[in-house]
């Protein structure tokens, strides 16, 4: 039978082994994929102001992008394409919460700067290589 | 309770179950709004209701594994706590820097990524609280008797905790770098090092509940944190899928991911294996309810239905829905609530000296919570399946498919109901 010793040196040795295997195969990603799938050229000032903004509200608190946040309202990684600028524009700076179908939208009555910047960050994560995702609906004519 | 120092552990459980109380009043805020209720958005809209739900989540389990460290380790090692005011010194300012935090969340001050939304000022007070905590568990160590696998599982647990909070705290201008790093806190702490907190507590449980031989039980805790690591480090990869890196974590976090379930079965097994063993009968029935049901609630919320959506194919699907929430709350009641309510359970009549093996409120909160609980999952996921089915196969608006799903908001509230009630009977019996 394992005996104690054997045990423990499964827990090292297997934990050592697969860390640094995943060291490795992190390194890879954000060396090599991330700069090309993310289109790291155009992560221009704009884009980061956005991102800043996005943060520092907690968009993500009611939304996902890249799938990830809060169920309560829209994913947002292809919003761009799929409303256009007027239309998210619109939302942002709007004085009263946007609520399309009763359910509300913090009213954040942003500048049209601040909106413009929001937007090239959602422009920007839209051109984002995601495996596929968000999946195309089967049943939609 | 052997050592003087141990009562410290008292008040750290009474801040968690404080923090719970409010967690819960936060949750049910959610779940009338997602009913279509949102009475409180101007004071407490949704994104705050969220934060301050799920960090509570965090303090209070953070809280309860700090408490059952200065109550495990002093025994273990065989010494008092080095430093008792320090400890309560840590408690007060962890309890500054958190109520801070929650209020920040109601004037729009914090960051917006989930579940690490302490802003970075306030997040190195958190860094030198962890310190503070950390070095009195390990000088105390160094300076017990005995240095037992129990308490070095527990201890190098909650090292690397406090290590895998850092990745959180870079700043990055690029989105996926931002995810791919939040996910070296999210992912490795609860499908990493908080198993090795939850099994060097649960291996300290078993031994005092079942009186099974240490070596025997503290063997197979290095096997199941030994196949936490091996299926979690890489298992990373199932949140890797769709974020903007490349398709090798398909393949790897695909595999190793579905590996994952195996130290939760692992524990469930243990447990189980362990009680049937003992031939000591501790009277604590009550500790000894939540701690079979730990191990066997955990596998069914974090291995059943974390594999439910682990494979790629179904999280293209499924990923960032309700499905995910559904998972969300079983794995983190089965594995971190119940780990906490299990050492509560036995260590309070041992620290108040009341006897309070069982009763009848202890069971009863035992069942309503567990039962409240599973009937939350099933709506979460009857809700989950409808959205992913609806927007993501049928192509309806989400907005339209929001309003469809409304009705399982209402089982939510009545089965959190039941959840609370139990919740609140534990806190009345155990306080
Ligand atoms: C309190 C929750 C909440 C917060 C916070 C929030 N939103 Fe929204 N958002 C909503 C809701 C609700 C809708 C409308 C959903 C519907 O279509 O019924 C919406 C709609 C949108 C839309 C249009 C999406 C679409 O597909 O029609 C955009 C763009 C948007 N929000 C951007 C943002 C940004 C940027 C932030 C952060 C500055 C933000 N939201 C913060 C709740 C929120
Ligand atoms: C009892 C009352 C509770 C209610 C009504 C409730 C409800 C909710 C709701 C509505 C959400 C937000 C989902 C969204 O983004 O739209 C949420 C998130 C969450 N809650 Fe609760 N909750 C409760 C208790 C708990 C408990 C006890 C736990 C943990 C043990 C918990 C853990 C979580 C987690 C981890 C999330 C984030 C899920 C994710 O991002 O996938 N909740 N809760
Ligand atoms: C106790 C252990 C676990 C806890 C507390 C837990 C909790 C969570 C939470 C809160 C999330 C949402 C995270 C976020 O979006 O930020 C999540 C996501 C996920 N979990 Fe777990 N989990 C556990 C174990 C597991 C296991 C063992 C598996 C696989 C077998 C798994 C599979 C997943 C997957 C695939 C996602 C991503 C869902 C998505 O794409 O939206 N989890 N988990
Ligand atoms: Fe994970």
């Amino acid at each position: 039978m394992l005996s104690k010793s054997q045990a423990k040196v499964f827990f090292l040795g297997g934990t050592i082994v697969t860390f640094i295997i995943f060291l490795g195969l992190s390194w890879h990603s954000l060396s090599s994929e991330v700069p090309k799938r993310t289109h790291e050229e155009n992560l221009s000032a704009k884009v980061i102001r956005g991102k800043v903004l996005w943060e520092k509200n907690n968009c993500m608190g009611c939304h996902t992008i890249l799938g990830e946040g809060a169920y309560y309202a829209p994913e947002l990684t292809k919003v761009y394409e799929r409303r256009g600028e007027g239309y998210i524009t619109a939302v942002l700076t709007t004085k009263a919460p946007w609520q399309p179908r009763g359910r509300k939208m913090v009213a954040y009555g942003f500048s049209a700067t601040d909106a413009a910047d929001l937007i090239g960050f959602l422009k920007w994560i839209g051109e984002t290589d995601l495996n596929g995702f968000p999946p195309k609906p089967a049943y939609k004519k | 309770m052997k050592y003087k120092s141990q009562k410290v552990a008292y008040w750290f459980f009474a801040f968690s179950m404080l923090l719970l109380v409010l967690q819960i009043i936060y949750g049910f805020i959610m779940g009338f709004a997602h009913m279509g209720y949102d009475g409180l958005h101007n004071i407490i809209p949704f994104n705050t209701a969220r934060a301050v739900h799920t960090n509570l989540l965090v303090v209070w389990l953070l809280s309860g594994f700090m408490g059952a460290a200065y109550y495990i380790i002093p025994e273990e090692a065989e010494v008092e706590l080095v430093n008792v005011k320090l400890a309560y010194i840590q408690l007060i300012t962890l309890a500054l820097v958190g109520v801070t935090a929650i209020i920040g969340y109601h004037f729009n001050y914090w960051e917006g990524r989930k579940f690490l939304e302490i802003p970075r000022p306030l997040d190195w007070l958190v860094v030198a609280n962890v310190l503070t905590f950390l070095g009195i568990i390990l000088v105390t160590l160094y300076k017990g008797k005995k240095r037992t696998t129990t308490a070095m599982v527990l201890t190098m647990g909650l090292v690397f905790a406090a290590l895998l909070y850092l990745p959180g705290m870079i700043w990055f201008d690029n989105q996926t770098m931002d995810s791919f790093f939040r996910w070296w806190v999210v992912h490795l702490w609860v499908e990493g090092v908080w198993e090795l907190i939850m099994g060097g507590i649960l291996a300290f449980l078993l031994i005092k509940i079942t009186g099974v031989d240490r070596e025997v039980i503290e063997k197979w805790l290095y096997v199941i944190v030994g196949l936490t690591f091996i299926s979690g480090i890489l298992g990373t990869g199932h949140h890797y899928y769709y974020i903007g890196v490349g398709k090798v974590w398909l393949i790897v976090g695909g595999i190793f991911s579905a590996l994952e379930p195996l130290a939760f079965l692992a524990m469930a097994l243990f447990a189980i294996a362990m009680y049937r063993k003992g031939e000591k009968k501790h009277p604590n029935k009550i500790a000894l309810s939540w701690t079979l049901g730990t191990a066997i609630v955990s596998f069914v919320g974090a291995g059943l239905l974390g594999l439910a959506h682990t494979l790629p194919q179904v999280n293209m699907y499924t990923h960032g829905t309700l499905v995910t929430a559904m998972h969300g709350h079983l794995a983190f009641w089965g594995a971190y609530g119940m780990i906490v309510f299990s050492f509560i359970s036995y260590a309070l009549p041992n620290l108040t000296g009341r006897n309070l093996f069982d009763s009848n409120t202890g069971q009863l909160a035992f069942w309503l919570s567990n039962i409240g609980m599973l009937g939350m999952t099933v709506a979460f996921g009857v809700a989950g399946v409808a959205q992913v089915y609806l927007e993501r196969k049928v192509g309806i608006e989400f907005g339209e498919v929001q309003k469809e799903i409304e009705v399982h908001f209402l089982v939510l509230v009545i089965c959190a109901t039941m959840f609370a009630t139990g919740v609140s009977l534990f806190i009345y019996e155990f306080k």
